[in-house]
């Protein structure tokens, strides 16, 4: 083996180690203060935990409004998902499939939608789902993600079925399959990994949003990042049970990552390299 | 090929069309309403015509003043994260190890980040820069550095725009990182055939070969700061003074916090339009790179 190469091969891996370290950190540090008491998180800064403890966990899991909140925020992430996934499997088959009127106008103004900041369409949307009674359900915060994970999933599932050869298509039309049956019991399974990615970008986009999630709910349907916000009491700032709240906002995310793990480079080139 | 011409594909685009219109053009309609018009409260209002759009464009007055501020320091922070983000991520995508169990560990860590929920981004940062309680600001006060990212200005951009890259590097990496395994191995192997040197492998294989997924990064990295609203709302609440305030920031502060719906209206039609503006930019050029590839790649 030349030098050169080992030499660069140890650069890499030094550079890897410093750039993980450094992702790691912040999040160690706050596992480590969701294991502390509040009066050692006071005290000065420890290390490691000199008195693990579990209190700030059991506080969550015993109370009904941190445990709800959890349940509200899945609830309107994988409606979103469902929805958004739905919806744009036939439109991202027309527009890898046909030309139309109007088509290219159309997947910009969709696109640009992606792109609109959140803030601008905060106020509007209380307004909107407060006038058609959806306000504070889980629906409205679905709806509402609609909006950016609807163009995403356009765009993702048009660059992976764009890589489906046409032949296929016009194989099964003679094959005598119905346009719903070939969709359904073709196409699909051969997009598979495609609509996985998809459904991941939906789902992280939704999971992480907080600005219309919170604008969008008050009691019923508040998601867990807003109860987080409840812990600045009278006492002052409840550190420790805020950074277990943190910790356990990381968990579903970590999970997904986990089983999606062979698909997120290709998924971050969005289907398309 | 080309694609057949069929307007029926309209019926399958219909749904979508329809669920965006519904979350785009109603809720952006009343903006545009309330955008001409002047409030005092008990939801009377009154015809203001383009008043809320002159006072916006005219950096002299309060409104408008505080508009250009906010839309400088956002265009600055813009410009250092993909400064940094860019350049950083292309040395990570790099160095990410070529194969076994340590690829999925590194993608999985380098992912991690980008599924927390962006309050919570906006908490660890918290408690790991806070002077009294948090690793990094009890370290770099340690060292002798006066550091307290709530009460100076430098300290809290330095801490927001560290939090940005700690946040969204990986993004540009992963996207990188998909670039390059779309380089077949021959490249590589004509490379050391030719005695060719590692920058100059990076600068005539690798880097074109990225063209287009950095494209694709430094877009999206731009958009999504351009609107950048949740962790520096959390970590700094704008502040100290107005600092840290950016656009998304401001407009949540003038529309929520102040109620005055008519010069925010104006000013999330002005910041809209501003977006759109640049995504016509990006899908310009994606469109024609993506074009230019086509007609590279096959003749045929």
């Amino acid at each position: 083996m030349s030098t050169p190469a080992n030499r660069s091969s140890r650069g890499s891996t030094v550079v890897m180690a410093v750039y993980l370290i450094f992702l790691l950190l912040p999040i160690y540090w706050l596992v480590n203060m969701s294991l502390k008491t509040n009066f050692e998180i006071n005290s000065g800064v420890t290390l490691w935990p000199q008195a693990l403890t579990f209190e700030h966990y059991i506080k969550i899991f015993t109370d009904s409004s941190w445990y709800s909140g959890y349940v509200n925020s899945l609830t309107y992430v994988v409606l979103n998902t469902v929805i958004s996934i739905t919806l744009a499997l036939p439109a991202a088959y027309a527009f890898s499939r046909y030309r139309f009127v109007g088509e290219k106008h159309l997947f910009f103004w969709l696109l640009s939608n992606r792109m609109a900041p959140p803030a601008v369409f905060a106020l509007p949307f209380f307004n909107l789902y407060s006038a058609i009674g959806l306000f504070d359900t889980p629906w409205a915060v679905a709806l509402a993600h609609c909006l950016f994970n609807v163009p995403l999933a356009v765009w993702i599932l048009e660059g992976f079925m764009s890589g489906v050869p046409r032949e296929i298509d016009e194989t099964a039309a003679i094959d005598g399959y119905s346009f719903p049956r070939f969709f359904v019991r073709i196409f699909m399974p051969l997009i598979a990994s495609g609509i996985g990615v998809a459904a991941f970008f939906c789902f992280m986009f939704s999971w992480v949003e907080l600005l219309l999630a919170r604008t969008l709910t008050a009691t019923n349907a508040k998601p867990i990042a807003v109860t987080m916000t409840r812990t600045v009491s009278a006492a002052g700032m409840d550190w420790g049970l805020l950074a277990a709240a943190g910790v356990l906002t990381i968990i579903p995310g970590a999970l997904v990552i986990w089983f999606v793990r062979n698909y997120i480079a290709k998924g971050f080139a969005l289907g398309r390299v | 090929m080309e694609k057949p011409l069929n307007n029926r594909a309209w019926l399958l685009v219909a749904p979508v069309f329809l669920i965006v219109a519904f979350s785009a053009i109603v809720p952006i309609m009343t903006v545009v309403n309330y955008s001409v018009q002047d409030t005092f409260g008990n939801n009377q209002f009154f015809w203001n015509g383009l008043g809320w759009f002159q006072e916006l464009l005219d950096p002299t007055t309060e409104l408008g003043g505080r508009f250009f501020d906010a839309l400088w320091r956002n265009l600055l922070f813009s410009a250092i994260i993909l400064a940094i983000e860019v350049p950083l991520g292309i040395l990570v995508a790099l160095s990410m190890p070529r194969e076994g169990w340590k690829v999925a560990a590194t993608l999985v860590v380098m992912a991690l980040p980008l599924l927390i929920p962006w309050n919570v981004v906006g908490t660890i940062w918290q408690v790991f820069a806070r002077a009294d309680i948090g690793l990094a600001g009890w370290a770099i006060n340690a060292l002798g550095i006066d550091y307290n990212y709530t009460g100076d200005s430098l300290a809290a951009w330095i801490t927001i725009v560290v939090m940005d890259v700690w946040h969204w590097t990986s993004l540009v990496a992963l996207l990188c990182y998909a670039g390059l395994k779309s380089i077949p191995d021959a490249y590589y192997q004509a490379a050391r055939i030719d005695g060719a040197s590692r920058w100059a492998v990076f600068t005539t294989i690798q880097l074109p070969k990225m063209k287009r997924v950095l494209l694709i990064a430094v877009l999206l990295r731009f958009m999504d700061s351009f609107m950048i609203y949740t962790e520096p709302f959390v970590l700094t609440g704008g502040g100290p003074g107005n600092a840290t305030t950016f656009l998304s920031i401001d407009l949540v502060k003038l529309a929520l916090g102040q109620f005055d719906l008519g010069k925010a209206a104006a000013m999330s039609l002005v910041y809209n339009l501003i977006v759109l503006a640049l995504c016509w930019v990006f899908y310009t050029v994606m469109t024609n790179t993506g074009a230019e590839r086509q007609q590279g790649e096959t003749p045929a």
